[in-house]
């Protein structure tokens, strides 16, 4: 079909957008996920920071289904490579994502105080360790991997998929990823909690964006792509609107800081026109590129009437469940008329 | 080992250890929306406070409870699952990518998103969305497992019987044909009220044992309103234990039928049938020495197993040796039979447990007919409740063995008759990441599974959450709700 619009390049729009709300979405849920434990002084003040994003993080969470999903039907050889080549991070990813999973949804299951000191332990860490190892995996990707001509990466042992996430881009990455997901997830906190809680996350906000602004603008000036500047001028911007109590704009600054850096690293080889999706440090005749790796025109025909049926409905009802639960979450005790009512006496 | 057999064990376990809590996922969430549904509906014509007509709510808070918890572990292993494709088995995912990837896209828009977004705004929107709104999010959950299953199940089904699809010459990859014809696979029309039905019966037993526990154990006085409602859910549970069975059963032999054309191989290996036999039975229990094709001991049902894959008793059905035969001339030289042992005692078991759970709720029913008091002798009382664990098991193993059956009988192929297994794993994998991986995966998957189960007693021993008192007007804007607390 000579089709009116060029599928592998819509597609690839697409699959950077899945992964760009991904990041956005969760990245704040990693934030509380670690800065809940930390900032809420008491049990009631950790259970609210954590209310903040229970109604959702699963919803957003969906979006890596979608992303993953998305790049599997679009560039089933990305995905292939992306995978197998980076096998032992992402089963990491995956187990860290289980134990946070269960420990959020948990927690508050049962009423006892160690029991959610155990969830909170064991929520805190693996977000911290999730925002990181993401980071290191973003920053792997602009490396590339040592893809062979059928796109895969060999060598034995441990080491063949664990030496990308250790090379200096990638050790950066994880720095970065635990740093923006601090200030991204403290932005988020203050703008949904009230009390104690909103002002710490706020302090911490302003006292974690300049950090993160030094290594941008070292990025920008080692590597000059414009994205990472302006994810630096929006840092800038979120600090001190935190500091102001402009609460809605330092989130909002924080979002688009989140996925101007993750457009960043999805596009850092598209630059001089050749569409590569995911370099090769053994050869450019490896790279995987995105009209090589781009499915069937009719597989993309199919998602992308799928697409624009159902993507669209699912904006709105994630929009609608975060409307539902706008207010601010207090930290105080329940309130008398939340408490369960005891039996009548009979 | 080879690293193709580690590949394969944890593929295996993982993919086993997701279906665990599938099942209870999507009977629960139909569940908890029926509850609430007939929550409401009395209400409408009660006075307000009744305790009676407050009597499904709470159960349906119970079962959404268990819901929640199940869901969650679901969930997550379920993405274990959507990654599993590129991580282990790369050279499959190059192969049925085209198929397989739209499928899986589709699904994830289609279901994970409803599911996961009115999962939550079911759970903390009971205060703040009007009762049916707030009813109609649990049943879009419940229809988004239903999706889920059927889509994924269209994926699995191709793997069983390749349809819609053709083979791009220059890449040798399978591509999508029409995506109609894949979701409506004949086997996908058997598998999935199939699979749907064992869930219902695997949920259904949870809940009769929950019910059952509460009624002997629980210390509810007898004529007390906890002790009706408990025994209302026992009876319910045996219930959809009762009707899931039936539907399996029908679903199971349409099943049957429908494998027997498309992949006779994996029927003869059912019963370990090597000749090619007219009127040829089913042995309930057979033992052959190792070796030898001939059993030395068996109880059979002449007829059966011809009336089960033809349905008729008399009718011919293939034996092994005859398929293999047919099989290495079409496909070339190779062995073509997969595991017997394990295709026999999968199905059988499959067939076993999964009835006897039917059998166990048929007794419930019938001991609870009466609305009378439940009084059985203590020392079968302790029995009971003892054994009363094994109950949710039985329909969860039957599920288990169900997929051993459908995945090792097909063996060797991946795709049936056109990608073998051998074919499918990730080239440059490394014997030490896999164990590695499967090493990792045991240990946290075990260490859910116990906190899983420590946190279903604790909810099912607290047992009937009482309503929380509906929030007043003039206190809604400066408190959120704590009604269900984090
Ligand atoms: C017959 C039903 C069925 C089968 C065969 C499978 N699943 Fe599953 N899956 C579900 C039925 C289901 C569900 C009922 O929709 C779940 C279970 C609990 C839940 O949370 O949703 C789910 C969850 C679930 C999730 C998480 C969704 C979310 O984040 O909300 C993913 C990514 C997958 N599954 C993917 C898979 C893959 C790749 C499978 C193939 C090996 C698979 N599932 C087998
Ligand atoms: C939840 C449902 C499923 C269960 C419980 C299940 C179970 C299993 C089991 C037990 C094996 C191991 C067989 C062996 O090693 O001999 C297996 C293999 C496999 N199945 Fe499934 N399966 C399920 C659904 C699917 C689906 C939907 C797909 C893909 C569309 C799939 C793809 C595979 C692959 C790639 C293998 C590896 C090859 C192999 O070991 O045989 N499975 N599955
Ligand atoms: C009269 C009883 C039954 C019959 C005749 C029957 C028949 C079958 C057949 C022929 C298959 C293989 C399908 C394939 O290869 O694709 C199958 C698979 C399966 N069975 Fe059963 N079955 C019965 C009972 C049960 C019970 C009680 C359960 C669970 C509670 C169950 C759960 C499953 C599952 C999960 C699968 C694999 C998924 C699928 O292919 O749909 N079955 N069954």
């Amino acid at each position: 079909m000579t089709s009116w619009v060029d599928l592998p390049v819509l597609w690839f729009g697409v699959t950077v957008l899945a992964w760009v709300l991904f990041f956005v979405l969760e990245g704040f849920d990693f934030g509380v996920g670690f800065l809940g434990p930390l900032l809420g002084r008491t049990d009631a003040e950790r259970g609210a920071a954590l209310r903040t994003v229970g109604p959702v993080w699963d919803g957003n969470e969906v979006w890596l289904v979608a992303a993953i999903g998305v790049t599997f039907a679009a560039f089933p050889d990305w995905y292939a490579a992306l995978l197998s080549g980076l096998y032992l991070p992402m089963i990491a990813l995956l187990l860290l994502l289980a134990v946070r999973g269960v420990a959020i949804e948990f927690r508050g299951k049962h009423d006892s105080a160690s029991w959610h000191r155990r969830c909170d332990a064991f929520l805190a860490t693996s977000s911290l360790l999730l925002a990181g190892t993401w980071g290191a995996v973003l920053g792997a990707l602009v490396t590339g991997l040592a893809l062979d001509p059928g796109g895969e990466v060999h060598g034995g042992g441990l080491s063949r998929s664990l030496a990308p996430i250790l090379g200096p881009w990638a050790v950066l990455g994880g720095f970065a990823g635990v740093l923006l997901t601090t200030v991204h997830g403290a932005t988020f906190l203050a703008l949904r909690t009230t009390g104690p809680v909103r002002a710490r996350a706020r302090r911490l906000a302003v006292a974690t964006a300049p950090a993160l602004v030094v290594i941008a603008l070292a990025l920008f000036i080692a590597a000059g792509h414009a994205a990472v500047a302006a994810a630096a001028a929006l840092l800038a911007l979120a600090a001190v609107a935190a500091w102001r109590g402009a609460e809605a704009l330092a989130f909002a600054a924080t979002s688009v800081a989140v996925a101007g850096s993750v457009v960043a690293v999805f596009t850092a080889h598209l630059a001089d026109g050749s569409w590569v999706l995911l370099p090769s440090t053994l050869s450019s005749a490896n790279d995987v590129t995105l009209r090589a790796a781009a499915a069937s025109e009719g597989a993309l025909q199919l998602i992308t009437v799928a697409g624009v049926v159902v993507l669209p409905a699912v904006v709105v009802y994630q929009v609608w469940s975060y409307w539902v639960f706008r207010q601010r979450v207090s930290t105080g005790p329940a309130p008398r008329w939340a408490r369960p009512r005891v039996p009548a006496a009979r | 080992m080879s690293i193709e057999s580690l590949t394969r064990l944890q593929f295996a376990v993982t993919t086993l250890y997701h279906y665990l809590f599938v099942p209870l996922s999507i009977s629960l969430a139909l569940f908890t929306a029926l509850l609430q549904t007939a929550h409401l509906r009395v209400r409408a014509r009660t006075a307000p406070g009744d305790r009676a007509a407050e009597r499904y709510g709470r159960l349906s808070l119970l079962t959404g409870k268990l819901l929640m918890v199940t869901f969650a572990v679901g969930v997550v292993t379920g993405l274990v699952q959507e990654f599993q494709f590129g991580l282990s088995w790369s050279a499959f995912a190059r192969f049925y990518g085209d198929v397989f990837g739209p499928t899986l896209a589709v699904e994830g828009m289609l279901a994970f998103f409803l599911e996961a977004t009115f999962l939550g705004l079911w759970w903390f929107g009971r205060d703040r969305l009007p009762a049916l709104v707030h009813l109609a999010t649990i049943w879009i959950v419940a229809v988004g497992t239903a999706i889920s299953a059927f889509v994924i199940l269209a994926a699995n089904s191709f793997m069983q019987n390749p349809v819609a699809y053709t083979i791009d010459e220059t890449t040798g990859r399978a591509r999508l044909g029409s995506f109609r014809d894949l979701l409506l696979n004949e086997v996908n029309l058997a598998a999935f009220p199939h699979t749907y039905a064992g869930a219902v019966m695997a949920g259904g037993a949870l809940v009769m044992a929950v019910g059952v526990w509460h009624l002997l154990r629980g210390g509810h006085a007898v004529g007390s309103e906890d002790f009706a409602a408990f025994r209302a859910l026992s009876r319910f549970g045996a219930w959809a234990t009762l009707a899931g069975g039936a539907l399996v059963a029908a679903s199971g032999d349409l099943l049957g039928k429908v494998i027997t054309e498309v992949q006779p191989m994996k029927m003869a290996a059912a019963e370990g049938l090597y000749e090619t036999t007219t009127g040829a039975p089913f042995s309930i229990f057979s033992y052959a020495p190792l070796g030898s094709d001939r059993p030395t001991f068996a109880i059979e049902v002449p007829g059966m197993l011809s009336f089960l894959a033809k349905g008729s008793f008399s009718a011919e059905v293939l034996g092994l040796k005859d398929l293999q035969d047919a099989y290495a001339a079409q496909f070339g030289a190779g062995d073509y039979t997969p595991w017997i042992p394990v295709a026999f005692w999968s199905f059988r078991l499959m067939i076993g447990v999964g009835m006897l759970a039917a059998l166990v709720a048929l007794v419930h029913l019938w001991v609870t007919r009466k609305s009378a008091v439940l009084d059985p002798d203590p020392r079968l009382a302790r029995g009971i409740l003892w054994t009363l664990p094994v109950l949710p098991l039985l329909p969860l193993f039957a599920n288990s063995f169900g997929w051993i059956f459908t995945e090792t009988a097909r063996q060797p192929w991946l795709v049936f008759g056109l990608f073998k297994t051998a074919d499918g794993v990730s080239p440059g994998l490394s014997f030490a990441e896999v164990a590695l991986s499967l090493a990792a995966f045991t240990l946290v998957y075990g260490a859910l599974a116990w906190a899983w189960t420590l946190l279903v007693t604790r909810l099912v021993r607290r047992g009937l959450p009482e309503l929380p008192v509906p929030q007043r007007e003039d206190e809604s804007h400066d408190h959120d709700t704590h009604a269900v607390s984090y």
